[in-house]
């Protein structure tokens, strides 16, 4: 565990060295974030009794995606990894006493943390002065604090685990922008990613909410604004525990199998 | 322009050396763009109609932009990798050919992988153009084409605003995907739907709306001034400053002589 731990905090003050990438990073993210609120204002206008959920839960949900993007984005990959894997350096990393699963795990996590530290705070700071409806506010109860700060670390563990999913696909392709590509695009939409769930036809978001990209930004960002309560957030709750095993189980054989067949060349 | 030729004849031969992988980017572009139609899709048959224009209306704007960001993405992808290119001295090599620099630069990657969005926007046009309800007459056909192409320069210059910052800055700018990536998202949408103040800045400083908002206005009929449907030419304007910049940036450069 330790030895994991120490990992994470090479990777996490490495991340945090990219200061300059990070300023241009929520420059971005306050335009994007932005252009969201106008957007669905836009929409708000035209019917307001067609929106699925309040407008200060959606202006909630647009500024925690922002400011938590490098959390939640299904689109990171650590660029050292794929390397490893289509380089042969991965020998190396085979030699060391660690699980690889676990270490890559711990690596991924540890970017995705110190990229979010570095970008989140301005973010957040601005989107909570912003005035009533288009700004952040606090969540309703304690509790859903509570539940914000537990669903979107495991939510996070979904995520990475689903990166995971993807690294391994890697051992068996020479190429694998392509299949990369189509898992990130239908991973993201179904995530929440490009429009929040509420606003997809209801049966597919019930559908989608069984699936574990229900249970990765959909999740926190709708339990935080109050979107999420009582008995459902429960259920949801238990779901991404269920996922968040199943997933890390599922990678880790997959991995070891995927292990087995790797074939080091001495020299 | 043989050369241009060439170039893209190289281009195409190199990237179907590898079918299969040509194949699944193709796809990932395409199933990565459906979703964003996927998403306007949605909130259009939830709301029906926003800032009064309907959905037909609203899928045409995104069919377009598609359409141009798609030609612009294929044609000037040089430009977008053009930071590896400063780091890697590769920029070197083609000041000292006795050839055009931006041709070269344009013809050093063509990405015919990006046409999946441009599939998508084709498929788009097909189902959207007989139901939309507007009249095709000749002018109106014509409008459409050069809103297509007028958003295509405007991409482009984007695209080499994006590559002459690198010389200043040798790394991309992430920001610079606001007008970029965001315009394409954004725009997917009549820019007037964001407020008074998108719409000027997206009329006087990057021209997008040329291109987009009165163009649409003049094709569904809300205004009948004709010159409204040839606002995308004078986009073309917006390349000299772009150009200008890019000639700045090749003046400042200097070579780290590795």
């Amino acid at each position: 565990m330790k030895k994991y731990l120490t990992y994470f905090r090479i990777r996490f003050i490495g991340g945090l060295q990219y200061r300059a990438a990070a300023l241009a990073g929520i420059s971005t993210q306050f335009a994007w974030g932005f252009l969201y609120i106008l957007l669905y204002s836009a929409f708000w206008r035209a019917d307001p009794t067609g929106f699925p959920m309040e407008f200060s839960e959606l202006a909630s949900y647009v500024w925690l995606q922002q400011a938590f993007l490098a959390l939640f984005m299904n689109w990171y990959y650590d660029s050292d990894i794929l390397g490893m894997i289509s380089g042969g350096t991965i020998a190396y990393e085979l030699v060391r006493p660690l699980d690889i699963y676990f270490l890559w795990f711990t690596k991924t996590v540890a970017a995705r943390v110190s990229r979010a530290v570095l970008r989140c705070f301005p973010i957040l700071i601005v989107a909570f002065l912003l005035p009533a409806p288009y700004g952040l506010t606090l969540p309703p109860t304690p509790l859903h604090a509570v539940m914000f700060v537990v669903t979107a670390v495991l939510g996070m563990f979904v995520v990475t685990s689903f990166t995971m999913l993807i690294y391994c696909t890697c051992f068996y392709t020479v190429n694998a922008t392509g299949v990369r590509m189509v898992a990130q695009a239908v991973a993201d939409f179904l995530s929440g990613g490009e429009l929040p769930l509420p606003f997809m036809p209801e049966a597919m978001r019930r559908v989608i909410e069984l699936t574990p990209f229900g249970v990765m930004q959909n999740l926190p960002f709708r339990i935080y604004s109050g979107n999420i309560t009582g008995n459902e957030m429960w259920f949801l709750f238990g779901m991404q525990l269920l996922w968040v095993c199943v997933m890390m189980l599922g990678g880790w054989l997959w991995m070891r199998a995927a292990m087995k067949k790797v074939v080091v060349q001495g020299g | 322009m043989k050369l241009y030729f060439r170039y893209f004849m190289i281009q195409l031969k190199s990237q179907m050396q590898y079918k299969l992988s040509f194949f699944f980017t193709l796809m990932g572009q395409l199933i990565t763009s459906f979703s964003a139609f996927l998403g306007i899709f949605f909130l259009m048959k939830r709301f029906h109609a926003v800032e009064g224009f309907t959905t037909n209306e609203v899928m045409l704007c995104f069919a377009a932009v598609l359409m141009a960001f798609s030609i612009a993405e294929c044609f000037a992808r040089g430009f977008d990798r053009f930071a590896p290119m400063l780091g890697n001295g590769e920029f070197d090599r083609i000041m000292v050919r006795p050839r055009n620099v931006i041709l070269q630069i344009l013809g050093s990657k063509i990405e015919f992988t990006r046409l999946g969005r441009f599939t998508q926007a084709v498929v788009m046009f097909c189902v959207i153009i007989p139901t939309c309800g507007v009249e095709w007459t000749a002018d109106k056909i014509l409008t459409l084409v050069l809103m297509i192409l007028g958003a295509a320069v405007v991409f482009t210059g984007l695209f080499v605003i994006y590559a002459a910052v690198c010389f200043f800055t040798t790394e991309g700018l992430e920001f610079m995907n606001i007008f970029t990536d965001g315009g394409r998202q954004f725009g997917a949408y009549p820019l007037a739907i964001y407020g008074d103040g998108i719409l000027k800045f997206c009329t006087y400083v990057i021209p997008l709306a040329l291109c987009q908002y009165y163009p649409l206005l003049y094709l569904t009929g809300r205004v009948d001034e004709l010159w409204y449907g040839f606002l995308p030419l004078i986009s073309v304007v917006f390349l000299i400053p772009c150009f200008l910049l890019w000639k700045l940036g090749v003046r400042h450069y200097k070579s780290t002589g590795s």
